[in-house]
């Protein structure tokens, strides 16, 4: 079943209704045209209002404003049970005091008139769902008495009994442990191969969305930032955002500019840029973007190495780094090209993206363009729509002023009076600690914090 | 902290010391101590201290429940197999415990169960135990029914919640005496009397005689034991709905919403979502109100006192509407023997309900 949405707007109210600039704009003018039998990963930090999309498309939240289609129903107005959805939720909501079989058995229970299945029919597709997700031994246990990956296959049987047109998962392996996750991603891999039904799921993690779906959308604060195949979104990335967000070692991004068709990081002309006009831009590159070379452009201080094995990654430092440190995955083998302590490094190009620092948009050059072309033909010839945001990117009122905001917020005025007593030592632990880890020692003086007056007391 | 810690280990060490050393002293052999010094002597104080700390707070609360309560509870059962047989006239019947004889000092009691014979063999009593039984079987249910159904329905509203939530707690904060003789005015009807004087017609036969029907004489003088037991039965029900009404929502609203949203795709009906979802859901709050309710009713009084007076009945049919608990309270009249007795009777049959309850509940119940 093919699912499209359009113009999909979801708006929160304030709850002080007459305060226009409180209301939330969970979704924005969302418009995505989901192919018939695919895997689909909503993927975004929290709070970007994936999970919103998902609930829209389950009928539990009705769209400010926008439509959805199912094929060529529309079911923007249809109540949820009347859309012939399957939904999974975050913490699978199993009913806990029915056994597994009565839990899968629930939804085709509900089953009126001529959809009524016989008893004998009910336990058959309910066996069979079953073994398709590889719970038939546990029929009889109570939610309570399973695993979590259990449950969560309980969860997917239960939404895949009624043979929905759409199966929805909300963050499904968000609580699951680390090698179950692994594990239980596979499955809803063979699943959705074996039962061909359009499925959409959302996830904040990266490397689950690109492990499995055959298409992934990203998204920022409502938006939709790209989409496309994870390969795809991974190589050629539209906007900063992007880069940002896929990829783990994440990207290393460092400020740079344009000039005389020459890239510079710093001082170093690192790459050619033909065609590019003289500019400010932000430069990111992927960890595996690097080459060890002794004439290399790009000179590293070395801080670390870690080895894993097959690939080291170099830990080094760059002026110009935006991150603290500068992270590069290359072959064990080269690691003897690293002289002393500095490491310099040739950059390959198409792991290279540069972005415009006022619009954080992509600037493709060189190579690249020819590449993102090919991608959008193949694309095309797939019968995917391209989408990637153009204008420019939303961006929290004030994305540093947020960073800081837990700590102004533990802080408050009480702690501040508090602060004044505090001895010097803290002060100073406080003044030596790096900005980066700012939030720490605070929240390590919390405790230091009720404490102090307690002692005092003793003594 | 730790200093403190190795504080009272080395007292705890002097004090054993102190312990093993007694008896030898004992033995004869006069080995003298050498006598503590000021340090160790305050160490051994609050080594000795911190023994008896946790014994020392409790004590204001193990004398006051010891007094109030253990010794009660024990005494009734003391009292309750205490009596006299007592011979007058040649013939011999048993007397149970009284305080009043019991300052007699020619009063010697002996132990038996007559009291229990006595209390059993009462006609009054059986009247007592068949209202008390009556009365909890039929308000616990629609009690606990009705509780559901307003609690749900309050959940499911947003506006005036607050304001129904109070309406409906109003009860609860309310003394029964008082709610009882309101009641009374209520289901009032006084016929007119021969001299013509007005007559006095409380609110429901007013709203029953302006929907066309007649009068029904609920509770006053000549009114049928049926017509007594309805009221008493509105009266229980209404007293008992608050607690399980602020119970059982707070159950309502501890359930995860999910449940809901899970159901609602299924496509379940409101019906199902009821009885499938929210009451097995809901089934240990449910039996906590059922169990309470079910002890409350066995204890039932002060609302028969509030609207038939202490008489425990309408005008001319008194006692006709006694429970166990006013049978307890009559019998101190007699002797406290026999009330003791009631009493633990009561007290059997309340335990005994008790345990079917859990019983059951352990099998439907889900925890």
């Amino acid at each position: 079943m093919k699912v499209v949405l359009q113009n999909l707007t979801k708006i929160f109210p304030s709850r002080n209704k007459k305060d226009k600039n409180a209301e939330v704009v969970a979704v924005n003018d969302f418009n995505l045209e989901i192919p018939d039998g695919k895997l689909i990963g909503l993927l975004g930090p929290s709070g970007c209002g994936k999970s919103t999309t998902l609930f829209m498309i389950s009928g539990l939240q009705t769209p400010t404003s926008g439509k959805i289609f199912f094929g060529d129903d529309d079911v923007t107005k249809l109540a949820p049970e009347n859309r012939g959805i399957g939904l999974v939720f975050q913490n699978y909501a199993l009913y806990p005091h029915m056994t597994v079989q009565q839990n899968i058995l629930f939804p085709l229970q509900n089953l009126k008139g001529e959809n009524r299945l016989s008893k004998e029919e009910m336990l058959k597709r309910a066996a069979e769902v079953a073994k398709l997700v590889q719970i038939d031994e546990y029929m009889n246990r109570k939610p309570s008495e399973l695993s979590g990956g259990q449950q969560q296959r309980v969860a997917i049987a239960r939404a895949l009994v009624k043979m929905p047109r759409v199966l929805l998962l909300d963050e499904p392996l968000s609580n699951l442990d680390a090698r179950l996750r692994l594990q239980t991603r596979e499955e809803i891999r063979r699943i959705q191969r074996d039962t061909q039904i359009t499925t959409i799921f959302v996830t904040h993690d990266q490397e689950e969305a690109m492990s499995i779906s055959d298409f992934i959308v990203v998204m920022k604060l409502g938006v939709i930032m790209q989409t496309g195949k994870p390969q795809w979104v991974y190589d050629d990335p539209a906007n900063l955002f992007v880069a940002k967000f896929l990829g783990a070692p994440p990207i290393n991004m460092f400020s740079g500019k344009v000039e005389g068709g020459k890239l510079y990081i710093g001082e170093e002309a690192v790459l050619n840029a033909d065609g590019v006009e003289d500019q400010e831009v932000y430069v990111g590159i992927r960890p595996e973007g690097f080459i060890l070379s002794r004439e290399g452009k790009l000179t590293c201080a070395v801080s670390g190495i870690d080895v894993m094995g097959r690939d080291i990654s170099i830990v080094s430092t760059n002026a110009a780094s935006l991150n603290p440190v500068v992270r590069s995955i290359i072959s064990a083998d080269e690691m003897s090209k690293i002289d002393g302590s500095v490491a310099k490094f040739d950059l390959k190009q198409h792991k290279v993206f540069i972005f415009n620092k006022e619009t954080e948009q992509r600037i493709y050059f060189g190579e690249q363009i020819a590449a993102h072309e090919a991608m959008l033909a193949e694309m095309e010839a797939e019968g995917q729509a391209y989408a990637s945001n153009q204008g420019p990117l939303p961006r929290e009122a004030d994305d540093k002023a947020k960073a800081d905001a837990p700590v102004a917020l533990d802080k408050g005025k009480f702690a501040k009076v508090k602060d004044c007593f505090k001895g010097l030592a803290a002060k100073c632990r406080r003044k030596k600690a790096p900005a980066a880890e700012e939030e720490a020692p605070v929240s390590e003086a919390e405790p230091n914090d009720t404490a102090e007056p307690s002692e005092v007391d003793h003594e | 902290m730790s200093d403190e810690k190795i504080v009272t280990e080395e007292a705890e060490a002097l004090v054993a010391s102190e312990q093993t050393e007694a008896p030898a002293a004992d033995g004869g052999k006069k080995q003298k101590k050498p006598p503590l010094s000021k340090e160790e002597k305050k160490i051994l104080w609050q080594a000795r201290w911190s023994r008896w700390k946790a014994w020392v707070y409790l004590l204001p609360a193990i004398v006051i429940l010891g007094i109030f309560t253990v010794w009660p509870i024990i005494n009734t059962v003391r009292i309750s197999f205490m009596g006299q047989w007592t011979t007058e006239g040649g013939s011999t019947w048993w007397e149970g415990y009284s305080y009043s004889a019991a300052l007699n000092p020619n009063t010697h009691y002996v132990f038996g169960f007559n009291n229990f014979s006595s209390v059993v063999s009462d006609i009054d009593f059986v009247t007592c135990l068949t209202n008390t039984l009556l009365l909890t079987v039929i308000t616990v249910p629609i009690s606990t029914m009705l509780a559901l159904l307003i609690a749900v329905a309050l959940n499911s509203i947003k506006p005036l919640r607050k304001v129904f939530q109070t309406i409906f707690f109003l009860p609860y904060v309310t003394n029964s005496i008082a709610i009882g003789m309101v009641f009374a005015a209520m289901f009032q009807m006084v016929w007119p009397n021969p001299t013509g004087e007005p007559m006095s017609v409380g609110i429901i036969n007013t709203i029953i005689e302006a929907f066309g029907g007649t009068r029904i004489n609920w509770m006053n003088q000549g009114s049928s034991h049926f017509a007594n037991m309805v009221v008493l039965v509105i009266y229980i029900v209404w007293n008992a709905l608050p607690f399980k009404i602020l119970v059982l929502l707070g159950g309502l609203q501890s359930v995860n919403k999910q449940y809901y949203d899970a159901a609602k795709v299924d496509g379940t009906s409101r019906f199902r979502t009821f009885w499938r979802i929210t009451v097995p859901l809901l089934s240990p709050m449910i039996a906590y109100v059922v169990i309470t309710g079910f002890i409350g009713g066995f204890k039932e009084y002060t609302s028969i006192v509030g609207i038939f007076g202490e008489k425990m009945g309408p005008v001319g049919n008194d006692w006709s509407l006694d429970t166990m608990v006013g049978y307890i309270y009559k019998s101190m009249g007699v002797s406290e023997g026999k009330a003791g007795a009631a009493a633990l009777i009561l007290f059997v049959i309340i335990f005994a309900v008790t345990m079917v309850n859990l019983y059951v509940s352990k099998k439907k119940v889900h925890y």
